[in-house]
């Protein structure tokens, strides 16, 4: 009789916590739309994690301070539900799941990195939850043909293949020879196929194409292959790691080379970590301040980039850039579908075609941004030593020229 | 498959110097899992953060602006009272059970280390600079990096004074004789106790020298220890328990093999062939034993 009891209450207690987490949480709540996000708190992503977060919330705050968003007449402020997905895949996917099956949340936020958006992206795609992603990057992305996934940044194929573009043109429209040595992760695969697809549109010859694993700490190997088979251009992609030991074993192994292209330089804090042996290293990059992209709410690059050091402290890397043009775009598409039904919204987002601060966004029907080239920028440093980003390609940006092809060590 | 570094000596002597200065580094941590493994008969799997947390010792002086390279000084003193901590507050519950509960111990601790290094330390890929310059031979064709070489110097000055201090110093004779039974060493009044505390502190010194070199010479983050104890294990396996020279050796020749392995079948089946070649190891140990018995029958 007494376990009955005990039963009973334990079963009441739950029935009560579960029907006020899901009422407490649903989509629309009063004046708020809640958007989910699974983000990388804790782990080894949680440094972009945490970029990706600040760039939430500092949209949030914008919009909801510039007046919300206005859907039936009548005006919803931005409120956003974060979990600490632990840098995990599995993680992440049980809670999005748990996201929109037992907090109700309607409409989604990416989450950091091509991977972790790769695991929950079935999960809202089956439920039908429009989600915003925009540190999800991977080509593998937008081939699935999911419906409800929009990314506001370019894939990853585009990453590099300007810097091959830019080698053949300054090499008078000849074929380059290309070194390259990939990480084996979905992100630099993909960057890696763009680059075969450059190589090959330009007749260009890849002479040394090796994969890099994911425990990298040293590349001497293919360093001393590109010392002995001299090719016009060394492209490097492993995230942070791979920027890292690039640099610092060519500067070390004093292996010359006339271009020298890479991705993830501004997450590694290349010119601050490695000082002048970074100096001209070309670094593919989906936003750059000095652009001159303009929206309402943030106006343009130079002042996202001044409002977002005031409030965090640092300057703004592209992962919080996207991520708060991501809050934009979903703003922009409630109060086009003037509803917040999913199929509307959703319709809304795939016919999004706007610019931000960031740069224009225009899905393909992928779910990728067709509207919006990368840069590049290459490392400069001054005579004393302090080094910066400086823009160089597409020209239509460019805030210097570059510097090719890359001086001797000798000579420096 | 690529045999470029068969093709141009230069290169085969680059790789070979390339593999015996990492393996010297290998080989450091190695011994300090061979000290504590033949002396507590424990496998120690948080090794390699325990190498990470040395690095991050010396990255945080660089920092403030010393010199890294007195990482290698100042790391080993503190990573020695962090041994200590650890064998109080851990190992010395699990030090006489059996070596799967040892295993369970130290993956946990490894798991906490980790997450308490990227909570600390936060998720970002870091290095130390030490501006020491390269060593150019054969006319520019082989390149040594001045770190890998001062690394490896460090570790063989580090390696020999250890050898020097287990002969002749009472603590050292005492572990010796721990090692070799530690029930008879208890009887004729060594205190085990204290013996296995300053083993694991010595492992963590050891742990904290190679960690300050390799914050100089790679890269560090919170969650890169796991290669390292691979690696030391490996050797470990290979070279048997107490066996310094041996672990010397073998330290090398997997820095050997590795790069070799790198060459020829490409970066991404470098720590792939590690793997591959311990299971050849152990599957060949286990045949020559068979055969023993057999013999003994």
């Amino acid at each position: 009789m007494r376990l009955n009891k005990i039963i009973l209450s334990f079963v009441s207690a739950l029935v009560i916590l579960f029907s006020t987490s899901v009422a407490s949480f649903a989509k629309v709540v009063g004046d708020k739309i809640i958007l989910g996000a699974a983000i990388s708190l804790t782990g080894k992503y949680s440094s972009n994690g945490v970029h990706t977060q600040n760039g939430y919330n500092m949209a949030v705050d914008r919009i909801n301070s510039m007046g919300g968003v206005k859907v039936g007449g009548k005006t919803y402020k931005f409120d956003i539900i974060y979990y600490d997905d632990e840098s995990n895949p599995k993680r992440a996917a049980q809670l999005a799941e748990r996201l929109i099956s037992q907090d109700g949340v309607e409409f989604m936020l990416g989450p950091y990195s091509s991977g972790l958006t790769k695991a929950i992206a079935p999960v809202t795609e089956k439920y039908g939850v429009p989600m915003v992603e925009a540190n999800g990057a991977s080509r593998s992305l937008f081939t699935k043909g999911y419906k409800y996934l929009f990314a506001v940044l370019a894939p990853a194929n585009l990453y590099l293949d300007v810097a091959i573009e830019t080698a053949v043109e300054l090499n008078g429209g000849k074929p380059v020879r290309i070194a390259q040595a990939f990480e084996q992760d979905a992100f630099s695969q993909d960057v890696r196929l763009g680059i075969l697809d450059a190589a090959e549109r330009t007749g260009s010859k890849i002479i040394i194409d090796d994969k890099l694993p994911k425990e990298l700490n040293d590349m001497a190997a293919t360093l001393v292959k590109v010392k002995q088979m001299k090719p016009d251009v060394l492209v490097v992609s492993g995230h942070t790691k791979g920027a890292l030991t690039a640099i610092r074993q060519i500067a070390e192994m004093k292996v010359d080379v006339p271009m020298l292209a890479m991705t993830h330089c501004d997450a590694a804090k290349l010119s601050k970590q490695h000082g002048k042996n970074s100096q001209y290293a070309l670094c593919a990059s989906q936003w750059h301040k000095s652009l001159t992209y303009k929206d309402d709410f943030f106006k343009d690059g130079m002042t996202y980039a001044a409002d977002f050091e005031k409030e965090f402290g640092y300057d703004p890397p592209y992962q919080s850039a996207e991520s708060s043009a991501a809050l934009l775009v979903f703003k922009d598409a409630f109060e086009r579908a003037n509803s917040f039904d999913q199929k509307k919204v959703r319709d809304a987002l795939a016919a999004t075609n706007m610019q931000t601060f960031y740069g224009n966004i225009k899905f393909a029907p992928g779910g990728q941004n067709v509207d919006k080239p990368m840069v590049l920028f290459q490392v400069m440093c001054d005579a004393s030593g302090s080094c910066e980003n400086k823009v160089v390609a597409p020209l239509k940006w460019a805030s210097a020229k570059l510097i090719h092809p890359i001086p001797k060590w000798s000579e420096r | 498959m690529d045999f470029l570094v068969f093709q141009y000596p230069m290169i085969t002597l680059q790789a070979c110097l390339d593999g015996i200065l990492l393996g010297v580094l290998f080989a450091l941590i190695a011994y300090g899992m061979a000290l504590q493994w033949g002396v507590m008969n424990i496998i120690n799997i948080a090794q390699g953060d325990l190498v990470i947390l040395g690095g991050y010792i010396a990255y945080f002086m660089y920092l403030y602006g010393i010199h890294p390279a007195w990482g290698v000084i100042v790391a080993p003193i503190i990573m020695y009272f962090v041994g200590i901590a650890i064998y109080k507050l851990v190992i010395n519950k699990v030090v006489d059970r059996d070596l799967f509960i040892s295993i369970l111990a130290t993956f946990g601790i490894s798991i906490l280390f980790m997450q308490l290094m990227n909570f600390a330390f936060g998720a970002d890929v870091v290095l130390a600079n030490s501006g020491y310059g390269t060593t150019m031979l054969f006319d520019n064709n082989v390149v040594l990096p001045n770190s890998k070489i001062f690394s490896a110097f460090i570790s063989i000055v580090f390696a020999v004074c250890l050898v020097i201090y287990m002969k002749k110093s009472k603590l050292g004779r005492a572990i010796r004789a721990t090692a070799q039974n530690a029930r008879a060493a208890k009887i004729l009044g060594v205190d085990t106790e204290k013996v296995y505390a300053a083993t694991f502190g010595i492992n963590a010194a050891l742990c904290g020298v190679a960690g300050a070199l390799i914050s100089i010479t790679f890269t560090i983050h919170p969650y890169m220890g796991l290669p390292y104890t691979i690696r030391s294990f490996m050797i470990v396996i290979v070279a048997g328990l107490g066996n310094l020279p041996g672990v010397a050796m073998s330290g090398m020749g997997l820095g050997v093999f590795e790069e070799f392995a790198d060459y020829i079948l490409g970066t991404e089946f470098r720590i792939g062939s590690v793997f591959l070649l311990l299971v050849l190891i152990l599957v060949y140990r286990r045949f020559k034993l068979s055969r023993k018995r057999e013999y003994l029958k």
